[in-house]
């Protein structure tokens, strides 16, 4: 229920919202947990194995059973409601466990964005904000995140005094001074939530999640920022700890100081009689303002001989019974705490007894902090455990990371503000933190809760010690303790203490389970960002890409670039616009945009040096003015790519890659020339972009090509094969190369890209010339035996494997791959060969990938295979289909019959040269 | 993100470089020299150390200059970067 | 001369409307003369070709000059990009090389220049560039090759933004990430 007065919410404004079908209200400052506590909501959720009644335990993002979905205005599942900020028209439910993914897109923008700083603070409390402040005085460039939406951490939840002034306005008083800093940036509602290799830090903002229906479209939703800092400090704070016993799950048992903070903070009464069970002095100081508030505290039970003895005068005082040596033995109520049973604590280790019982609708437990250390394991950093405070706390780190305040074990005000202030530096002064205290011995363990959100009780862990398990990472597979989506942050070190009780040895000695990213979950929508749909890889595109649209071309992807894959005509399908443009191709003219092909300059006096060693054949008796087909190997023998190499001059070249490979080769020959061979003077430059190029081809190509070039003479012996001019096309100037990926009489023409678009709409403009896709390409090449390097070979494939020994030369002394073809391997008879394959039935087409066998019935597996089919098309020139195949053995096979399995049937093949149109190459002179 | 050291370019993140494998690994002077078993170890033998490893790097989205560095494999340290032809340095 | 198209041509409205606001500056700056310049720093030939420049070939990594309209970028320790108007021409730099080692590539059409100005520049270019971009670490005087988003680019830094230099083919990718990028600030 709500308290008359107090706390930081904006009680002039009422937020409606919904929560399991009924209607309730709250203000501006609630998170949802202090709104459905103000109304009186004990039960939030049932868990996830045992469907046991599950209540509001925290107040922040350690909550490990409070688990809701959003329902409106957007779903969103499994967020915990005590991180749930209210807005007018939010509509959630409890959860049992797990979540719903929505069904539709989620509409919100999600960002990302880089930011560097000399100092990144993680934490906005005392320290925090003390290290922020004394960072940005000295000028440096500072970035303050935390997760709250105000600045204060732990004093948001007290009365605390800091400076003689409430804390919380201390707290933003600093908050302002360092967001009036230019080089300083404030960032509320960010949870820092990895921290990675060379101090890059992930977090993410919810910038518009608390304004719910409210959020404007244009601004994004959550962004993450990906930091780079020079220095990170840690003022990460501490969460507090559970203690096992019977019935610790039951709605209205909360953490001493979450009850604290829902008082303080929010105005909200989370019981109307509490009792208190600590082993330290902190929870006197939460009972104390739950007093002030107007709730009945029956009694501290205080599992120390001897309490602290200021706070338990002052407790006695204000009217509360002290239990000192005693222990909370149960919670007991129908569906939430009504009773609680306490009793001295056993020196023996025998059972508890509680044999004293209080009515009490609140149970406050305080087994002592945990400093949270999580992004400093995840930097690396090595954690101990210590003795003293009973937890584990920060050991070394390799990266530039300072700790300080109660995430180093500092608990004091006082201590947190002198840590921040002077950077951690100094040795954190031994503290009187309480009673290290785990586990209340019983006869029945099975509702001694460790961990909350999975379900996992003492005696779960005791079954796991019982079969053998000694290691913490051991038992959190076998009970899935601390693997819930909270990632264990009251679980984890409660179940290495009670491990190390069964097993009787220091808890210290059991060390801790890795600290891994993401601290708090994080949506996909974040990490996606714009990274998805159009922006999620890179388009390219090639000058002429608008008319390829314009012209109802459909496209195929090509690595990043978007390619013409065919250009239908109304009423066309794939099958009868690709037949056409290989008729166009083969019987009269048709072009291609060839942009996309890699292309890089060569240039200096070693530049064909460096080509012989690179290709398997030999580039550096090529005249000038001269074009030569190319391949290159890794030194395993085995293609990487092909291309032409055009001789531009003495001293410079012009090498094409394939489309895909560019960036790849381009790599390949710079690691060769500036590792292995840096004596050699060559320079490489890549121009792909920098030409735009189309492919003229067909038997009236050289008739096209004249007409829009006047000044070139155009005559098979004027301009034979295999070399390129420099002239005029449609008035631009333009290099044309007498190159055939078809074997049919074909030019390809390059000019600038920005001219690109006009030299193909002259080509276009003589009427003459029919557009042509990558389909078409495909089928041209293959009817000629051309393979496709990363279609018809895939890094296992010689030259030699594809019929082409011709290209690797046998008169150069060395180049890469070539001691590879010595090799028993690469001699094989029985090595894969590029092979054709003629289907029986003339009109059947087989998938490509389709393996090959010699049996005309299959028998029992495993089925010897000899291969597979790696390009297979319909071919107009030849009126038929047709395949490319590599095949064991293949080249000593044509004429054999083999089989190809297509779903139940074994389709009859017959073997044939890999070169089907044209063997002779009598078209290419057209 | 590792922040790599480029020797001309400064730290920048790992996102912009390519990965070359053991550093050292010098192509035979003649490869036909070498018998299967040699060229085999050239071709397919590299360490795999847990800790300092030589590397090749090529800054490839910046300046496009290999580079060697010694980075420890457990902790992703970059202990040294150096230019390609100068002979590993003493690191930890 | 037969009509050119550049890039980002389609863009120009697309870029007007979004520098409306004032917030940012979105333009192309079509047909610059862009000349890849490789040579020996330590080179008498590099001395020649500072001479035709008019400056000479700044050998320190990340940095920038500039000889009246012509910028010379550092783009490796043997390598610059030289950017100038639209009819500044490469052949006195061939000139000033001669036949000794080296090369002068023109490479104007290979990338185009797109302008991101305007008081919220840097922010936007901050959801893609991994790289500082702080006036204190990267201002006038200084390049980057880098990625912007998923795109390899070449940054220059400017008094008021930034010039970013991206590949023809990944011009329409970048503009479109850029407007997105521009959205929170121009609407």
């Amino acid at each position: 229920m709500r308290r008359e007065s107090g706390g930081r919410i904006d009680r002039t404004r009422t937020l409606r919202f919904r929560f399991d079908g009924r209607d309730y209200t709250g203000h501006p400052g609630d998170t949802l947990a202090s709104a459905l506590l103000a109304n009186g909501v004990r039960q939030v959720a049932t868990s996830v194995k045992l469907g046991r009644p599950r209540g509001i335990f925290a107040a922040g993002s350690e909550e490990p059973s409070a688990l809701v979905q959003i329902e409106e205005p957007f779903p969103e599942p499994m967020l915990t409601a005590t991180t749930v900020e209210l807005y007018d028209g939010l509509v959630a439910s409890g959860l049992p466990g797990q979540g719903r993914l929505a069904t539709e897109p989620d509409p919100a923008r999600y960002d990302a964005t880089h930011a560097h700083c000399d100092v990144l603070v993680v934490g906005a409390g005392p320290a925090g904000l003390a290290a922020a402040r004394a960072a940005a005085r000295t000028g440096a460039r500072v970035i303050l995140a935390d997760e709250q939406p105000e600045p204060g951490g732990h004093l948001l939840g007290t009365a605390e005094q800091v400076a003689g002034q409430p804390g919380t306005e201390w707290a933003a008083a600093v908050a302002a001074e360092l967001a009036g800093l230019p080089e300083v940036t404030v960032l509320p509602r960010t949870t820092v939530f990895g921290h990675y290799d060379d101090n890059h830090l992930l977090a993410v903002e919810r910038r518009t999640n608390h304004l719910g229906g409210a959020a404007p479209a244009h601004v994004a939703r959550e962004r993450v920022w990906r930091i780079r800092a020079r220095r990170v400090v840690l003022a990460t704070g501490a969460h507090e700890r559970p203690i096992a016993f019977a019935g610790n799950d039951l709605p209205g048992v909360m953490l001493a100081d979450a009850a604290r903070t829902y008082v303080n903070r929010y105005g909200v009464l989370p019981g109307r009689r509490a009792v208190v069970f600590t082993t330290g002095d902190s929870a006197y100081a939460a009972a104390m303002d739950l007093v002030a508030a107007g709730v009945k505290v029956a009694a501290i039970v205080d599992v120390r001989p001897a309490p602290g003895a200021g706070w338990a005068d002052r407790a006695r005082e204000a009217g509360i019974e002290v239990l000192a040596g005693h222990v909370v033995t149960a919670a007991a109520g129908d569906g939430q705490v009504s009773s609680v049973l306490a009793g001295p604590h056993p020196e023996t280790g025998a059972p508890a007894v509680g044999e004293r019982s209080f009515d009490a609708d609140l149970l406050l437990v305080s087994g002592g902090w945990n400093p949270v250390v999580h992004l400093f394991s995840q930097s690396g950093g090595t954690l101990r455990y210590d003795e003293a405070l009973s937890t584990l706390v920060p050991g070394a780190s390799r990266q530039a990371v300072e700790v300080v305040g109660a995430a180093r074990g500092v608990f004091t005000l006082a201590g947190c503000l002198e840590d921040g202030a002077t950077g951690g530096g100094a040795p954190a002064a031994a503290q009187a933190a309480g009673e290290p205290y785990w586990l209340v011995p019983s006869q029945d363990y099975r509702t001694h809760f460790v961990d909350l959100q999975r379900d996992v009780t003492v005696a779960d862990v005791l079954r796991a010690t019982g079969a053998g398990l000694r290691s913490v990472e051991h038992v959190k597979r076998y009970t899935t303790a601390g693997t819930a989506h909270d990632q264990g942050k009251t679980s984890g070190l409660l179940t290495t203490a009670v491990m190390a009780h069964a097993l009787g040895v220091p808890v210290g000695e059991l060390g801790a389970t890795t600290f891994r990213a993401p601290y708090t979950p994080v949506s996909f929508a974040a990490l996606a960002g714009r990274d998805r749909g159009a922006l999620h890889d890179p388009v390219r595109v090639t000058a002429l890409h608008e008319w390829h649209v314009a012209h109802g071309a459909l496209f195929e992807n090509v690595g990043q670039w978007k390619r013409p894959w065919y250009y239908p005509r109304p009423g066309e399908d794939m099958e009868a616009a690709v037949l056409r443009e290989c008729r166009a191709a083969r019987e009269g003219v048709a072009a291609m945009d060839a942009s996309t092909l890699g292309k890089i300059d060569v240039v200096g006096p070693d530049a064909a040096e460096l080509l012989d060693r690179l290709y398997t054949n030999m580039m550096s008796t090529l005249a000038v003015g001269a074009i030569r087909y190319g391949v290159m190997c890794r030194p395993d023998g085995m293609v990487v790519d092909d291309g032409t190499v055009i001789r531009l001059a003495e001293d410079h070249f012009l090498v094409t890659t394939t489309t895909g490979n560019a960036a790849t080769v381009l790599d390949w020959m710079e690691e060769w020339l500036q590792t292995e061979w840096p004596w050699l003077r060559v320079h490489l430059t890549s121009v792909t972009d920098q030409w735009a190029t189309v492919a003229l081809v067909g038997p009236g190509s050289r008739e096209v090509l004249a007409g829009l070039a006047p000044g070139l003479a155009v005559s098979a012996a004027d301009f034979p094969f295999m070399t390129w001019r420099e002239t005029e096309v449609a008035g631009m100037p333009a290099r044309v190369c007498r190159i055939s990926f078809s074997g049919e009489l074909a030019y390809e023409i390059n000019v600038t890209s920005w001219e690109g678009l006009a030299l193909w709409e002259a080509l276009m403009d003589s009427g003459a010339v029919t557009p042509y896709g990558t389909e078409t390409m495909h089928v041209l090449r293959a009817e000629k035996g051309y393979p496709i390097v990363g279609q018809d070979t895939d890094g296992t494939v010689t030259p030699q494997d594809l019929g082409m020994s011709w290209v690797v030369s046998k008169k150069k002394a060395d180049f890469i791959g070539k001691r590879s073809y010595a090799r028993a391997d690469t001699a094989r008879a029985d090595r894969k060969q590029l092979v054709g394959l003629l289907p029986e039935d003339p009109g059947r087409l087989l998938p490509e990938g389709t393996h090959l066998v010699e049996l005309s019935s299959l028998p029992e597996p495993p089925v010897p295979m000899l291969g597979h089919v790696t390009s297979s098309y319909r071919s107009a020139a030849l009126g038929r289909t047709f395949a490319l195949a590599l095949v064991s053995g293949g080249r000593a096979r044509v004429g054999e019959r083999l089989y190809a399995p297509v779903g139940d049937e074994l389709v009859p093949v017959t073997v044939t040269s890999h070169v089907l149109y044209d063997p002779e190459g009598a078209r290419r002179d057209g | 993100m590792l922040l790599i050291p480029c020797p001309w370019c400064g730290p920048r993140d790992e996102a912009e470089f390519h990965y070359g494998g053991q550093a050292h690994v010098a192509y035979p002077a003649d490869p036909g020299a070498l018998s299967d078993e040699e060229w085999a170890r050239y071709l397919f033998f590299r360490d795999n150390p847990k800790g300092s490893f030589a590397e090749r790097w090529s800054h490839s989205a910046g300046c496009r200059r290999w580079f060697n560095a010694v980075r420890d494999t457990a902790t992703n340290e970059i202990h040294a970067v150096y230019r390609v032809g100068e002979p590993r340095p003493v690191t930890p | 001369m037969a009509e050119r198209r550049s890039p980002a041509a389609a863009f120009a409205d697309r870029f007007a409307t979004a520098s409306k606001s004032g917030a940012l500056t979105l333009a192309e700056i079509p047909f610059l003369r862009q000349i890849n310049v490789r040579v020996d720093p330590e080179s008498p030939a590099a001395a020649d070709l500072g001479a035709a420049l008019g400056v000479a070939l700044p050998v320190s990594p990340g940095t920038a000059v500039r000889s009246g309209e012509v910028t010379v970028a550092w783009q490796g320790p043997d390598e610059w990009l030289v950017i100038g108007p639209e009819g500044y021409e490469a052949e006195p730099l061939r000139a000033a090389l001669g036949d000794r080692h080296g090369s002068v590539v023109d490479v104007s059409a290979q990338r185009t220049t797109l302008l991101v100005g305007g008081p919220r520049a840097r922010e936007v270019l901050a959801h893609g560039c991994a790289i500082d971009l702080h006036p204190s670490v990267f201002g006038p005087g200084a390049v980057a090759q880098t990625m912007l988003a998923r795109a390899q680019v070449v940054l220059l830094p400017q008094q008021d933004g930034f010039l970013v230099l991206v590949r023809s083919s990944f011009a329409v990718y970048l503009a479109e990430w850029l407007l997105d990028a521009a959205t929170e600030y121009v609407t």
